[in-house]
Formats: C-alpha cells, sequence, structure tokens
C-alpha cells in the first residue's frame, strides 16, 4: 500500500504533461509517461484495466491471471529442450497422417494459401510422387485429395511455408524436464529451398539425400549420445557468438558441427557420408533454426494449458494471416492479417515484390529469442536496415512485453541481462508495443525463394482479440 | 591565411584556460574546449619535437608529410594482408637452419638471468623436453652457464604467447601472407592449465608437448596442406569478430570456425579412427587453441607493414614479462622498451593480484594488427575481467580509434555499426593524446610452473613511445 | 568453517561471467573463496588444484555450474548463495541507452521504473480515464483522476476498490489538489498550513485555498473528490475518505468541507463523519439548504466560498466567530461606476471560467431576487439558450463541455470569453459584466494581459454607443502564483475593470452596480 498522506509524493503522470512539471515545481518527483490509448474504445480499455493483477488482493482476476503466468513462465524456463533423434519419416511420427500436408501458421485451406506455401506444397506432392509434373501436382492440391493442417496442430514448426509431407524425416525435440516432444523437419537449404516455395528438380533431389543419408545419419549419430543433444547450452552459448536464433544461427550450427562430428565418427558411418552430412550441416544457412524452433515449440507447448494464463505459446504466420496462441485459451487461434516485414531486399527485388509475413519461426520469438535477443545479433542488424543501438533498444523495448528475463538466455551486449521472455497479452494490449520478428522475406511467386531478410511486428489484432476472449472466459469482459 | 581569420566568424579551438571558450561563445563564436595536458609526460623538448613532427597538407616537404605519406604506405600493407595457414613446420629448427642451441623468447631480448618466473620456468621445461638436460636443476645450470642463447621470436619472424618459449624440436605453423609474400611463424597452443607458456615444466607438460610434436602436428600438416591455398585467417578472424571474439583473450568462436574449417580435411585424411578422434578432441576442447593463430596471421600481416623508411607506425608491441617493447616501421629493428605494468582484471581460484607475473607474451602483436583490446567492443564479456560494463568495452575501441592510422574494413565490429577495427598505431598519436594502447591479457604466475592466475587488461608504457618519437625525429634530422 | 557445493544444471555462462560472480561472492563478509566454473573436465581439474572438488562438483556436467562457496559460518554462505542466485538471474543490469530515457508508456512501466510512486495523476481522455485509474490501483497507487466524462458505474467501481485497498480516488473531474505542498493539476502557490481542504468542487477549492493565502495561514493538504462524489450513485466515498485522511492527519487541525449539495442520505453520512472529525470542519454545501447543516457540533456552516476561508482562518486563530458574512462592505469605485450606467443598463452577465464561481454569482444573485439564465443553472427553467431573446441576467460557465470539447480550457485560452465580452457590450440593456481571472500552474501564463484589452475595446464599443459598460473583476490567485496576483490585478485595473476580493464579492457588486441589493433604493 502507498499512503497518500505519506511523507512524500512520487508521481506518474498520464495526459497533461504540464501537470508532471507543476508537481516537480511543488518539490514531487514525477514522471510523465508516453502514454496512448490501450483499446480501441473505452469499452475495451476497461476491460483490460480488470485483467491485471494486484499483489494485495489475491481473488482479483488479473491475480489469478499472474498466478497462472508464473507456473507457464516457470515451465517455459524450466524446459530442457534436447535433441533426442531424428524420426525416419513424418508417418511414423503419426501413422494417421494420410495424405496430409502441414504448413506454417493458422489453418487455411489452398485457395487461401500464399504462393510460395502453394509452391511447397507442389515441391512437396512431387517429392512424395503424388504427382509428376508441377501442373498435376497443383491439380491434386486443388482437388481436395490432400488434406492440410497446421504443423503446430501436431507440434511440428517450420521455417517459412513450414510444409511437412509423410515422407520427410523429422528432428524430434524432448522437454526433459515434462517429456513432451516437438518436431521440426530438417533443413533443405537456404534461400532456393522447398519452404520459400522453390521445387525446381535440385530441390527435389536435396529433399531425398536428406531422407536417405542425412536423416538416417544423424539419427544414428544421436544414438550414440547418451540422453540426445542438449539443445539449450547450445542456444545459450551462440547468444554470445552474435547469433539472435532466427535470423542469424551461424555460431549455433558451427557449434553443432562440432557437437555432432564425434558422434558421426562413432556411429560407425563410413566417412564419406559423415563428410556428406557434416558438409551439408554447414552449407545450410539456418541449419540450426528448425533446431532452435523445435527447441521453442517444446519449451512452449509445455507452457500451454495453464487455465487462466495470459501468456502466448506460438507465433505463427502462413503468409496470408498470423495467428497466436495463449497458454490458458485452448487451441484458438487469434488470428489477424499478416503484416508486411520491412526490412533489407536484395536486387533486383524491392519491397512490392515481398511476401507478407510467413512461417512458424516466429515461435523462437515466443521462447524470448530473435527479435527479443536481437541484442545478442548485432551481426546481423545491417541486414535487416537497423543500427546496433537501435537493435539493443528493441530488445530493452520488448522487455516492456515480456513476463521474464531468462537466466539461461543472457545477452553480452546488454551486460549480460537476459532475454526479455514471455510474451503477456495484456502487456502487449497495454503498452501499445507488438511482439517483433525477425524473418526472411520471400518472393511473392513461388518458385523464386528468398529474396531478403526483416523485421515484421505481429498485429495487434491477434492481442486484443486474446484480451477479450480472456477477458470473456474469467468474466471479465465488461 | 590571416585573410581567412577576418573572413567569417572565427571558429575556435581551446586548450588551456576554459573561460576563454566560455567568453567566446558568449558573443557567438563556436568554440570546442581541449582536454589538453602537457604531452610526454611533461617533457617540453618532447613536445617541441611532436609539434615539428606533426603532418602539414598545405607543405609536403614538411617532415610531418613524409611521415603521413609513409604511414599512409604502411597502412596501406596492413589492410591488404592475406595471412593464409598454408603449413605445419615438424621442428623449428627446419625453419630456422641456423638455430643450434637458441631458445626463442617473447618480448624484447632479455638475458637468463633478467628473466621473469614463467619464462625461466618455460625454459628450463625446453631444455628437459630438447633432452639437454635431465632434470630442472641441470637445466637451471646450464642455462646459468650462458651455454644456451635466447633471442627474441621477433627476430625470427615468429610469434609466441605469454613466455613464448620456441624450441628447436617444436613444430610450428607457418603463415605466408599472400599479399606481399611474406611468412611468420609460431607454436601450438598446448591448452590451458599446466602449460609451458605460463613456465609450468613438470612431466606431463614434456608429454603433452612431445604429443603436440609427434601427433598433433603431423596430423595437422597432412589437414592443412590439404587444403588449397591454405586456411583464411583473416577470414576467420574477421567472422568471429562477430561472434564475440575479439581475438586476442577470447577465442572461443575464433577456435570453433577454425576446427570447422579442418575437421572435413582431417576426416578425409588418412589417419587411423583413435588419432582422428583425439586431434579432433585436444582442438575441441581447447577454446584458446586459435590464440597463436590469430597472433600469428598479425604478426604476417604487420611484418609487411615493417620497414617503410619515416613511418611512425608501431609494427611490433611485446612483453618479456620485465619490459615491453616496440617496434616502429621506419626506424628498423631497434626495441624501444620501458618497465612492464602489472595487469588488473580476475583471478582463477586460489591466486590473487600480487601473484601475478608483470605483462607478459608476443601476443600484443594481434593488438598491434587491431584485434584484442583495440577490438574490445566485439567482446562485452572480457572487459567484465576490470569490472567494465559493455559500454566500457565499446569505449575502448573507440578510444583506440584516436591512436590509430585507419580503420581495417575487413575487421567490421558490429556494436559499432561495422564500422573496422582501429587498426595501426601511429607512435605521434600516443605521445600527443596520452592515449596508451591497451592490451587484453591472461596472467602468469610469477613463480615458474605454477601457470596461469587469471585475465585481465593492462596498457603500454609511455616511455616506449616518447623514445619511438625522439629516434624519428632524429632519423628525420629533426630536433 | 562450511564449504557448500551446488550445480546450477543446464545453464551455460560464459566463463568471464563466473569469474564476476565469484569476485562478487569473494568480496561478501565471511566468504573466505568461491569459485563457479562450468562442469569441464579441464574445469574440475582447476577446482581439485585449489582443493574445492566436492562430490556435487565431480558429478556435474559440462553444461552445469559448478559453484563452490567457502564461508565462515552458515549464514555468510547462505548470504552467497542468495547472492549468487541473484547475479546468476540475469536481471541484474540497469536500464540505459535510449530505451531508458523513454518516457515508460504505461502505468506499470511506471511503476517499474519509479518503484516508491505513491500517485498516478489521470487527465487522458474520459473513455479510458477509468480503465488507466483502475489500473494504477491495483499497482497500489492513488489516484488523481483529472478527466471528466468517465462513465459513472467506472467511478463507483475504482472508488469501492481505492476504499477496500486503503488508496483514494480524487475525481473523476478533479481539477485541482495538494498534497505535502504539491500541486496537482490547475494548482495555485500556497502557503502550507494547518487547514486541510476536502472538496467536490475544484475552482471553488482553488478560491478557498487563495483566500485562505490572503490571510496569512496556509494549507496542509487540498483533497479533490470530482464533482459527481456526493450524488448518490457514488455515495460520497472519496469525500468522505478525505474528512477521514484530514481527520487523522497531525499536520491539520481546521478542516474545510465543500461541496456542491449532496444527495441527502449522503449529506446526512457525511455531516456525520465531519462531526466526529476530532477537530472543527467548515463546511460549505454551495446552493444547498444551511439548515442541512446548521447546529451540529464540530460543524461551522457557511455560505460562500470566501467565507470558508475567513472562518477557517478565524477558527485556527481561535478569533471570536465574525458575523455571518452574508453581504460583503461596498466596494470603493461602486458608487462611481453606478453612476455611469445609463438607466436601462440593468443587465448582468457573468463570463466565468471557473464552474463553481458560476454558481456562487447564480445563488447571490437569486437571494437577491434576481431571474439569472445560465448553461448550468439550478433551476432547469432558467437554462440559458443561445440567441435567446429578453434576457435580464446571466451567466455562462466556459468550462462546461459544450466550449470545451476539441478546445483547451477557458483557464488557458480565452478567445471564447473575449468574444462573448465583446458581443455584450454591444447589447444596450447589459450594464456589468463579470470577469474570473484564475492564475496558478496550469493556467495562462498572463490572463490579464490578454483580457484587459479586450475590456478596453469592450468599453470603447460601449462609449461609442454612448454607453457605458462596467466590468468588475476578481483574481483567483496568490502572489506566489506564477503570474503574481497582484501584477494581474493592476493590468486589469488599468484597463478599467473594478476589482473584486473574491468571487462573492464580485457578485455582489455587480448586483450593487446595476443597481440591485442594498442600494436599490436610490435608484
Amino acid at each position: 500500500m502507498r499512503p497518500l498522506v505519506a511523507p512524500s509524493v512520487s508521481v506518474l503522470n498520464l495526459g497533461i504533461g504540464d501537470f508532471a512539471a507543476t508537481a516537480r515545481a511543488g518539490g514531487a518527483r514525477a514522471i510523465h509517461l508516453d502514454w496512448r490509448p490501450p483499446a480501441a474504445d473505452g469499452e475495451s480499455a476497461w476491460a483490460l484495466a480488470r485483467l491485471f493483477g494486484d499483489d494485495s488482493d489475491k481473488d482479483a482476476v488479473g491475480s489469478r491471471i499472474d498466478r497462472a503466468n508464473r507456473e507457464a513462465m516457470s515451465r517455459l524456463l524450466d524446459a530442457q529442450p534436447v535433441l533426442v533423434d531424428v524420426a525416419r519419416r513424418a508417418s511414423e511420427v503419426w501413422p494417421d497422417l494420410g495424405r496430409t500436408i502441414l504448413h506454417a501458421g493458422p489453418p487455411i485451406e489452398w485457395g487461401r494459401m500464399c504462393r510460395p506455401m502453394r509452391g511447397a506444397i507442389i515441391g512437396a506432392i512431387l517429392y512424395e510422387g503424388w504427382a509428376g509434373t508441377p501442373k498435376a501436382a497443383g491439380k491434386l492440391a486443388t482437388s481436395g485429395e490432400i488434406a492440410f493442417a497446421p504443423g503446430h496442430h501436431r507440434g511440428a514448426v517450420g521455417a517459412m511455408a513450414g510444409v511437412v509431407s509423410p515422407s520427410m524425416p523429422l528432428f524430434v525435440v524432448r522437454n526433459a524436464a515434462r517429456g513432451n516432444i516437438a518436431y521440426a523437419p530438417i533443413a533443405d537449404g537456404g534461400g532456393r529451398s522447398l519452404q520459400f516455395g522453390v521445387y525446381e528438380t535440385e530441390v527435389g533431389d536435396r529433399l531425398k539425400l536428406i531422407q536417405r543419408f542425412i536423416g538416417p545419419g544423424l539419427k544414428r549419430a544421436l544414438s550414440t549420445l547418451e540422453g540426445g543433444l542438449p539443445l539449450k547450452p547450445i542456444i545459450a552459448q551462440a547468444l554470445h557468438m552474435g547469433d539472435e536464433l532466427h535470423g542469424r544461427t551461424t555460431a549455433a550450427t558451427s557449434l553443432v558441427f562440432r557437437a555432432f562430428t564425434r558422434p558421426l565418427l562413432d556411429a560407425g558411418l563410413d566417412r564419406r557420408t559423415v563428410v556428406a552430412i557434416l558438409r551439408h550441416i554447414q552449407s545450410t544457412p539456418g541449419f540450426f533454426l528448425n533446431l532452435a524452433m523445435a527447441a521453442a515449440k517444446a519449451a512452449l507447448d509445455a507452457a500451454h494449458g495453464v487455465a487462466d494464463s495470459s501468456l502466448v505459446t506460438a507465433i505463427a504466420r502462413n503468409g496470408v494471416e498470423t495467428g497466436i496462441r495463449v497458454s490458458g485459451l485452448g487451441e484458438r487461434w487469434f488470428t489477424a492479417p499478416a503484416e508486411m516485414p520491412s526490412g533489407v531486399i536484395v536486387p533486383p527485388y524491392t519491397a512490392v515484390d515481398a511476401n507478407p509475413d510467413l512461417g512458424d519461426s516466429a515461435i523462437v520469438e515466443a521462447a524470448g529469442l530473435g527479435a527479443f535477443a536481437l541484442g545478442a545479433g548485432l551481426g546481423l542488424v545491417t541486414a535487416v536496415g537497423g543500427t546496433a543501438e537501435a537493435a539493443l533498444d528493441l530488445t530493452r523495448d520488448l522487455d516492456s512485453v515480456t513476463l521474464a528475463r531468462n537466466p539461461a538466455f543472457t545477452l553480452p551486449a546488454l551486460d549480460f541481462v537476459g532475454a526479455p521472455t514471455g510474451i503477456d497479452v495484456r502487456k502487449v494490449v497495454d503498452n501499445g508495443v507488438r511482439p517483433a520478428i525477425v524473418t526472411a522475406i520471400a518472393h511473392r511467386q513461388a518458385g523464386l525463394g528468398q529474396i531478403g531478410m526483416g523485421l515484421a511486428r505481429a498485429p495487434m489484432a491477434c492481442f486484443v482479440g486474446a484480451v477479450a476472449a480472456l477477458a470473456r472466459a474469467l468474466g471479465a469482459a465488461s | 591565411m590571416t585573410k581567412q581569420l577576418i573572413a567569417r566568424a572565427p571558429t575556435i579551438v581551446n586548450l588551456g584556460l576554459g573561460d576563454f571558450a566560455a567568453t567566446a561563445r558568449e558573443v557567438g563564436a563556436a568554440a570546442l574546449d581541449i582536454a589538453w595536458r602537457p604531452i610526454g609526460d611533461g617533457d617540453p623538448r618532447l613536445a617541441w619535437l611532436l609539434a615539428q613532427l606533426a603532418g602539414d597538407p598545405a607543405d609536403p616537404e614538411s617532415p610531418g608529410a613524409r611521415i603521413d605519406r609513409a604511414n599512409q604506405q604502411a597502412v596501406a600493407r596492413v589492410l591488404a594482408a592475406q595471412p593464409m595457414l598454408v603449413d605445419v613446420v615438424a621442428h623449428a629448427r627446419e625453419a630456422f637452419p641456423d638455430m643450434g642451441r637458441t631458445l626463442l623468447h617473447a618480448g624484447p631480448p632479455i638475458a637468463w638471468e633478467r628473466m621473469c618466473g614463467p619464462m625461466q620456468g618455460a625454459a628450463i621445461g625446453a631444455l628437459l623436453y630438447e633432452g639437454w638436460a635431465a632434470d630442472a636443476d641441470a637445466a637451471r645450470a646450464l642455462l646459468a652457464r650462458g651455454e644456451i642463447a635466447f633471442n627474441p621470436c621477433h627476430d625470427h619472424g615468429a610469434v609466441g604467447p605469454m613466455s613464448g618459449i620456441i624450441s628447436p624440436s617444436m613444430p610450428l605453423f607457418k603463415v605466408r601472407n599472400d599479399d606481399a609474400g611474406n611468412v611468420a611463424f609460431t607454436n601450438i597452443n598446448e591448452g590451458i592449465g599446466k602449460v609451458l607458456r605460463f613456465g609450468a615444466n613438470g612431466p606431463e607438460v614434456i608429454e603433452r608437448l612431445r604429443w603436440i610434436e609427434t601427433a598433433l602436428a603431423p596430423a595437422l600438416k597432412r589437414a592443412v596442406t590439404a587444403i588449397d591455398g591454405g586456411i583464411n585467417l583473416k577470414a576467420i578472424q574477421s567472422r568471429a569478430l562477430a561472434m564475440g571474439d575479439e581475438v586476442h583473450s577470447r577465442n572461443a568462436a575464433s577456435t570453433s570456425l577454425f576446427l570447422e574449417a579442418i575437421t572435413i580435411p582431417l576426416i578425409q585424411s588418412d589417419l587411423d579412427d583413435a588419432m582422428l578422434r583425439e586431434v579432433l578432441r585436444s582442438i575441441d576442447g581447447n577454446s584458446q587453441f586459435f590464440l597463436n593463430l590469430s597472433m600469428v596471421s598479425a604478426k604476417a600481416t604487420m611484418d609487411a607493414a615493417h620497414g617503410v623508411a619515416a613511418s611512425s607506425m608501431v609494427t611490433a608491441m611485446a612483453r618479456n614479462g620485465v619490459t615491453v617493447g616496440i617496434r616502429v616501421s621506419g626506424l628498423g629493428g631497434r626495441w624501444f622498451e620501458a618497465a612492464a605494468d602489472t595487469p588488473v582484471g580476475l583471478f582463477f581460484p586460489g591466486f590473487k593480484a600480487g601473484d601475478a607475473n608483470a605483462d607478459l607474451g608476443d601476443s600484443a602483436i594481434t593488438e598491434t594488427a587491431g584485434f584484442g583490446g583495440f577490438s574490445l567492443a566485439a567482446s562485452p564479456a572480457l572487459v567484465q575481467l576490470v569490472g567494465g560494463s559493455a559500454d566500457a568495452a565499446v569505449a575502448y575501441s573507440q578510444e583506440m580509434y584516436d591512436i590509430t592510422i585507419a580503420r581495417n574494413p575487413a575487421l567490421a565490429l558490429p556494436r559499432l555499426d561495422f564500422a573496422g577495427a582501429p587498426t595501426g598505431v601511429d607512435v605521434r598519436k600516443v605521445v600527443d593524446s596520452g592515449i596508451r594502447p591497451v592490451f587484453t591479457t591472461g596472467m602468469a604466475h610469477k613463480v615458474a610452473g605454477i601457470g596461469q592466475v587469471g585475465a585481465g587488461i593492462v596498457r603500454a608504457p609511455m616511455v616506449c613511445f616518447s623514445q619511438a618519437l625522439v629516434a624519428l625525429a632524429e632519423s628525420l634530422g629533426v630536433g | 568453517m562450511p564449504i557448500r557445493s551446488l550445480v546450477k544444471a543446464d545453464l551455460y555462462k560464459d566463463s568471464v561471467a563466473l569469474m564476476r560472480v565469484a569476485e562478487a561472492l569473494t568480496a561478501l563478509s565471511g566468504v573466505r573463496r568461491a569459485t563457479l566454473l562450468m562442469g569441464t573436465q579441464a574445469n574440475k581439474a582447476i577446482l581439485a588444484e585449489a582443493a574445492m572438488l566436492t562430490p556435487e562438483a565431480i558429478a556435474a556436467r559440462p553444461d552445469d555450474i559448478m559453484a563452490v562457496i567457502d564461508g565462515a559460518n552458515d549464514a555468510a554462505v547462505d548470504a552467497a548463495v542468495a547472492r549468487m542466485n541473484e547475479l546468476l538471474s540475469g536481471n541484474l543490469a540497469a536500464e540505459r541507452g535510449a530505451a531508458a530515457e523513454r518516457a515508460p508508456r504505461s502505468l506499470a512501466l511506471g511503476v517499474a521504473r519509479m518503484k516508491d510512486a505513491n500517485l498516478a495523476m489521470i487527465s487522458v481522455p474520459g473513455a479510458y480515464a477509468g480503465a488507466e485509474a483502475l489500473k494504477a490501483l491495483r499497482l497500489g497507487l492513488n489516484v488523481f483522476l483529472f478527466s471528466d466524462n468517465v462513465p459513472v458505474e467506472q467511478e463507483k467501481a475504482i472508488k469501492e476498490l481505492a476504499q477496500r485497498k486503503g488508496l483514494i480516488v480524487m475525481g473523476p473531474d478533479c481539477g485541482t489538489a495538494i498534497l505535502h505542498g504539491v500541486p496537482l493539476g490547475f494548482a495555485n502557490v500556497v502557503r502550507r498550513g494547518a487547514i486541510g481542504l476536502i472538496a467536490a468542487s475544484g475552482t471553488g477549492l482553488q478560491e478557498v485555498m487563495c483566500q485562505i493565502d490572503r490571510r496569512g495561514e496556509g494549507v496542509s493538504h487540498a483533497i479533490g473528490a470530482g464533482g459527481r462524489d456526493a450524488s448518490e450513485a457514488i455515495g460520497g466515498i472519496t469525500l468522505m475518505q478525505g474528512l477521514d485522511l484530514l481527520a487523522a492527519d497531525a499536520e491539520t487541525r481546521v478542516i474545510v468541507l465543500l461541496s456542491k449539495p449532496p444527495a441527502p442520505a449522503v449529506a446526512a453520512a457525511l455531516l456525520d463523519r465531519a462531526a466526529a472529525a476530532g477537530k472543527p470542519v467548515v463546511a460549505l454545501f454551495l446552493g444547498g439548504d444551511s439548515a442541512m447543516v446548521a447546529g451540529r457540533k464540530n460543524i461551522l456552516a457557511v455560505r460562500t466560498l470566501e467565507e470558508a476561508a475567513e472562518r477557517a482562518v478565524a477558527t485556527l486563530r481561535r478569533r471570536a466567530t465574525p458575523s455571518r458574512m452574508t453581504r460583503a462592505p461596498s466596494l470603493a469605485g461602486v458608487k462611481r461606476e453606478q453612476a455611469r450606467l445609463r438607466a436601462d443598463q440593468r443587465g448582468l452577465r457573468g463570463l466565468y471560467s471557473g464552474g463553481t464561481f458560476c454558481s456562487e454569482a447564480q445563488l447571490i444573485w437569486r437571494d437577491l431576487g434576481l431571474k439569472t439564465r445560465s448553461n448550468v443553472p439550478f433551476d432547469k427553467d432558467l437554462l440559458l439558450v443561445e440567441g435567446q431573446k429578453g434576457i435580464e441576467h446571466a451567466v455562462v460557465d466556459f468550462g462546461s463541455d459544450e466550449f470545451t470539447i476539441g478546445r483547451p480550457h477557458p483557464m488557458i485560452d480565452m478567445t471564447m470569453r473575449v468574444e462573448r465580452l465583446l458581443k455584450e457590450a454591444r447589447d444596450p440593456a447589459v450594464g456589468v459584466v463579470v470577469l474570473d481571472v484564475v492564475l496558478g500552474h496550469g493556467a495562462h501564463a498572463d490572463p490579464a494581459g490578454v483580457l484587459a484589452p479586450a475590456i478596453q475595446k469592450a468599453k470603447a464599443e460601449a462609449r461609442a454607443k454612448r454607453r457605458y459598460l462596467s466590468v468588475v473583476a476578481f483574481v483567483c490567485g496568490t502572489e506566489q502564483d506564477p503570474q503574481r496576483r497582484s501584477d494581474q490585478e493592476n493590468k486589469l485595473r488599468k484597463a478599467g475593470a473594478l476589482l473584486a476580493s473574491s468571487s462573492a464579492a464580485a457578485a455582489w457588486a455587480a448586483a450593487e452596480i446595476a443597481g440591485f441589493g442594498k442600494n436599490m433604493a436610490k435608484r
């Protein structure tokens, strides 16, 4: 409690700035807030205000949310994602998969998909041998004979188009703290890869190489490691080596290259195969991204489903819409039209060629990496068109929408503070700060691949929708 | 010229009484105060010499203008250097055939009696390793009798960390500067803990040196020579600067990158499985493995810039644990020496400030080329050694811009929005500004054989630079 | 001499960072040695060398932190472990850089920045203001709510919550307050003293404070409650909290309670509370039935703002209570003004920036039997309609919503009043115009500087029509206010205005000039 008739007055002022100056003139300390309306109307603002916690009133709706968030956050921060296996094929993980193709982001039907996603699906159909030509593949996709579902619905995450088809091998990441499992495909290359909607022959060949050699080889290597390969220490070290673990995974990839060398040699593979696998790791930009995503997914899934929690447990984009999920709000997606990333686009392309924000990779932001750790990835900053100071500021700014600083993931350039972690939908709406996402930019046409890197923001409407739903769920709607 | 004085309102640079600038500002003139102190430890003679060596673009014949031109030429060679790891020499004596019973050591020349504890310990270890003495007492006696010659590594185009002892049987990395064609050498990093470079000389140290000679070096030789053109060390250093290394005291990223570069060639070589694993493990487990490679890369770079007449650019900074010496491009092989300072920093468990030896090792060659303390902005972790914040790390780098000739575009510092690392120390700027070059460094126990006690930061003594300045003035007939 | 050894599982830290932590722990008193290392083989060898390799450390994996603390006693080691956990939490670095310079965006962030904040001052648009107030209360802050147009349900909800939490909500529509000498909102600079005020009236509160200051006494605290607090819906929550606060406050020796007439139940509760305050309470229910207040122990009923100040000061000084000020003495100059008006110039006009002054004028003129129309009338039948013909007397509150939506408050921007003054000057039936001039923080930097030329111009226009226009002005403010009362009064006087000492005095003087009241018989 802060008694009013106390020996001193310390003021937070919002609205008329002069009032702060008046109070200061009278000897008080005063901070003037940079206040903006937190909602579209007073009613929503009131509903939001009712969701804030109160340390001295444990029965308040907001205090219930705070308690739930503490539980959700401890699950998120305590997660210990370990790469334990590589599944030979997705259909072994999910025997009921049939002719389903998983994709990034919230649910979307073929007719509404963006072109890079369609391109990736055509590539996947060709790879599966369900059609012989791109045209036939497109027809099949249109026919309704192929089912589409978000990877998130099966505990899987994929970069960009996020396409997973039944024959693709998958990384299996187990959260040792709680036993839940997450999956991600093995990165198939850089900008001209399936996940950017490129389905030319070389892409198919590389997918086959992954299926026949790389996946099985990594599987055997992992089998020599008792307990698997812990990913959290690799992520922590990479943050000290210039990675923010979304747009830049150079250091983590180098560390995972090192981590796999010995097990690959121990697995009894012939040296040519070992070299081929190591080359694939080394030559695939963002090889570690998929592992970072699966680690994030494993940690966030553990934090999902805590009743009353306002923690964001997924941010995902299908190239048309961005969707978020909230721990206490079940399987529901809160969606809004995906925004255009802004950043650096490689000539001859320009901003008009860019596809709207795409991919499940924003899961790493939900886990406190990527843009939330941009202060660690200063090497990336010019690639997304900013300055080092602005990057540090972004990380500091995102602190205002998160619930904790992750003691395991610290940021050297910010004097080793933990990365701001765990997005609270209430804080996003209240502070008007939208979570930032580091992202690759795909060409809006299928087949042209990556054209740039940039930053995107998750749409405010996702969070406004989630806050309204939370208010309803808790009987606090106005 | 004088016309300019009244052609427009004066813009004033004020040094001395601050009030004068304030007075000028009151009437609307622009005025900047200079944080002026008497230069060169307050010696007016030196101040006058320095003034005479100041550059003047309008007077190309002035000594200072000659120096400026020479420095541009020297620093251009630094920026153009292409140090490539091309070979591993099986034994130092093959690289230096006239070596005989000589030990190379770090820093400027020093006699056995004057050597610091760690260097003496390392020398004793080298004798044991070479089989010149059966035990430490015998080695000490031999050394005391003066039967072993000592020579700075630098005189042989070589560099070695800490005591820097190189004996004839030690294998060496060989680096060729593809731009200028010169070569440079360094020994192979032994790891951390009880190691020769810190003066340890027990049986396990000697054992380790033999393993390096007989197993590691031949394996690395096979892998390195299998790589067409060798391994580009500058590229690794450059990438490492974006990965948290300043590539002197922190080499975690560069070691990782080197390991990545050498792994596939090692696997593809005819090493047997056991040896392959041992070699990989030894590098993987030693996060300082790249230190020696960073040093030799810098040495190959700076040697190419040495010997430019009239240049005031520093081409070597080295410490023998008693004195710090620098060499200057336009001043030949001469060392300008002063007593070494003791680093400040953090200590390993069980050690305290009084245990540390004075500044030691050739590793300051990395700072000479723009790494280490000069690139501290890349490595906020390290500045914690002296209790500093990430901002303090940035401040060190920014300070070094004040005493250097160029920004090396190949060594971009992400924290400074990819500004090139400050490169090429100008002795004139050091004396004029009073800013001494800063080194990140390991700290050795002052007693031989105990090893590393911590890590920290230290600066080069001013006297080295003021002496060099006097010599430069003499060489140019100024004074 | 305990050596404690801990393993922090799966927590990678840079070796230098760990050395920093170890150094910080070693600096603690009672800690002999402290070591933190990642659990690699090489590091275990280092621990072994230092005779600190405990069984726990031996069991550590390379991704675990080995911490070994050697202390003089268990308490010292406990403290070191706690400090270690704090240092490893990743939470310690202070905010730096532009983000630290930037203003916080929300109350929660503001509290994070100013940990001892105890008051939120809210003047955002009314639709959002209630929500911000609710958040402030949840954060344990008291609230000064300047915003108006806050829904009454929200006002009730936040005030009830505040009451439960022992916090206070001043407002909504609270124009001014002073706490510990700190002016909030539109506040005058008054000396500190022993009179505490609690008011559901913004300008009324300012006027009473200024009148107290003018009489040489000062204010302990002045608490605003908001215009609606005394309504039945709200039940006087803040007024009663304010009374309790002032009753309990050692600095406060006399209390002034100021409000529009409360709902009957609220009035009764308030007066009961006031009677139990244990110190004298000067009560003014402006426009209410004074019988409601009269006859209660400890409570002194008054009828005007100035009288409230006078009574409070007298009570404080333990002077005999002065006779009831039903009427101020005639001002010097009234007669001269009176003489210059033509006989048909009987119309009174009050052009106010302060709502309470507007009310006070209506009451005083009503008591003189005058029919006064207003945009905020006491009686609905007396509503002033723009363009209406044949108006006898009228007062306008320019601070009322219809004038302030999308425009600055008339205390800041006098354009509307100046236009209206010139318009009244052209009306041949108008004899006297009353103007208030409110000083203090937040008000116009030189209101008289704007009004004086307008007064001159209005008088000139009347003169051109062979009439006289009498202008009576009063300044609500103090000598310490940034605008300085005497300076402002001089400017107005030079422009030809007759200066009254208070709102009530001005209303009386105006009536007298126009031939009503005491000297009516003369006309």
